[in-house]
């Protein structure tokens, strides 16, 4: 065990449990903050792992910006403030999703590298740069589109009714 | 000299924080004197000569005051709110470089390491704004999680021009690729930063979130003693490292005549000079409205920082 596989369980060890905490707080607006905790560890991971890039774009973009807007949500409906409780069905179909995931992006690494452990050095961020702009730059268009989607439907459900009923 | 790395990572700590404990304060003194000078008025001159010890008698009466947690706040919430808006700038203040040499933690993108984590630092301003259980508060709150999250995006896309420009994220390689014309060509990413940063310190005429007028203090209104202290200090330090950054990114850093020996001087003083027109705008300005204050950054500030971006681009395409 070297000092780097030490820090790296020390925190994953943190974002796993951050995750479960916010998977199973009863207040969303709590859940929400351990989703702070856990995609900041997650940039940690990252970090260990030396991808220095991708460790602080997670950081600025998920944890910076998206949860940012989640709480702002929240905030706006009043979501956050009571309890929120769902059914045993909900939580039993949340779990199986969740296992199967996990077992799914495991078998895919375990099948891709096999068991034994592997040195990893991080690529510098030139590379990960050109990856991400060369070889990997249609898929990267194409989320951009969804995300372009998802913009246009959203602006789309906000207006709808509007213009219908006029300024009242 | 060649020190054990052990020893040299505590001394840069150490150095680091004393930065960090010594510079706000002395921007607070700053602002006291130069607003009172600014609209001729005296303001306290009792404590110390010329009123200079009124800062710290200041921070003895917030030590003194009750901490008091509201019954209806969200208890830890509502406590660890000031620490999260806090250290995220003493983060920051480690990796921005004073001089080619005198930087605690060079590490390769320190651009990006300097806004993904004073990104964080919102959730201080979020988490009191929801924890203080108080309506004013959650107003301020959402005030300020949306002209964040609206001020985010130009300061990122005006920070990337420099670093398109010098062909680094690194802010030592930044520094140290720019030339006077610089100030030209980066003008207006120079502008649109500056307005995202006063922004960002939610600082007149942005300041909006703690329209006093309005909503009280905004997600402050319910903090006594140390923990408000801790939210001004933040407020102070953040100056401080937007200050750092714009000098170190639109002005050349340290460069300056003898930039070998006197570059951290250089550093400082541009710095200084940048948070003082900081301090200059919350007296010279009036409070813009929340959907002004949103329409300037999406359809000024957004537009001239996509500007700069392709200008940046044509530059490099043809001198580089």
């Amino acid at each position: 065990m070297t000092s780097r596989d030490v820090l790296f369980a020390a925190v994953g060890l943190i974002t796993a449990a951050a995750a479960v905490l916010a998977v199973t707080n009863r207040r969303v607006l709590h859940a929400g903050l351990w989703l702070v905790v856990a995609l900041g560890g997650l940039a940690g991971c990252y970090l260990v792992l030396g991808a220095e890039l991708v460790a602080l774009v997670q950081l600025l973009v998920y944890v910076g910006a998206v949860v940012v807007l989640v709480l702002f949500a929240l905030m706006l409906t009043r979501a956050g403030a009571g309890e929120v409780d769902t059914s045993v069905a909900h939580r039993w179909l949340a779990a199986a999703v969740g296992a199967g995931v996990t077992v799914l992006l495991g078998g895919t690494l375990v099948a891709a590298y096999g068991w034994e452990s592997r040195a990893v050095a991080g690529a510098s961020n030139e590379v990960i740069g050109a990856q991400i702009f060369g070889t990997w730059v249609w898929p990267f268009e194409l989320l951009s589109l969804l995300l372009l989607a998802a913009l246009v439907a959203a602006v789309a459900v906000a207006t709808t009714g509007h213009g219908r009923q006029g300024r009242s | 000299m060649e020190l054990p790395l052990t020893l040299e990572i505590i001394l840069k700590a150490v150095v680091v924080l004393a930065a960090f404990l010594t510079l706000p304060l002395a921007i607070g003194q700053t602002e006291h004197k130069v607003m009172a000078h600014m609209q001729g008025r005296l303001g306290p001159m009792e404590a110390g000569p010329h009123g200079i010890a009124q800062l710290v008698a200041d921070g003895i009466k917030f030590v003194q005051k009750e901490d008091v947690t509201p019954a209806a706040a969200d208890r830890w919430v509502f406590r660890l709110a000031p620490a999260v808006a806090l250290i995220p700038y003493l983060i920051a203040l480690a990796v921005i470089p004073w001089s080619a040499a005198w930087v605690a933690a060079d590490v390769p993108a320190s651009l990006l390491f300097v806004l993904a984590v004073t990104s964080v630092g919102i959730f201080g301003t979020l988490m009191a704004g929801w924890g203080s259980g108080n309506k004013y508060s959650l107003v301020g709150g959402m005030r300020a999680g949306a002209q964040l999250v609206s001020y985010e995006l130009p300061m990122v896309l005006a920070a990337a021009s420099v670093a398109m420009a010098a062909g680094t994220l690194s802010l030592t390689g930044i520094a140290q690729a720019w030339s006077w014309w610089w100030l030209v060509w980066q003008l207006p990413g120079a502008l649109v930063f500056l307005v995202a940063a006063v922004a960002e310190l939610q600082r007149v005429p942005f300041d909006s979130p703690l329209a006093d007028s309005e909503v009280v203090f905004g997600p402050y209104t319910e903090y006594t003693g140390l923990r408000f202290a801790f939210f001004l200090l933040a407020e102070y330090a953040g100056i401080v490292v937007m200050s750092l950054l714009f000098t170190v990114l639109f002005l050349g850093g340290w460069a300056g005549p003898w930039s070998d020996t006197l570059g951290p001087v250089w550093t400082l003083l541009k710095a200084t000079l940048v948070a003082i027109l900081i301090l200059w705008l919350r007296i010279a300005w009036p409070r813009v409205r929340e959907d002004q204050l949103q329409r300037l950054a999406w359809m000024v500030l957004v537009p001239l920082a996509l500007v700069q971006l392709a200008l940046t681009g044509v530059g490099v395409v043809v001198w580089g």
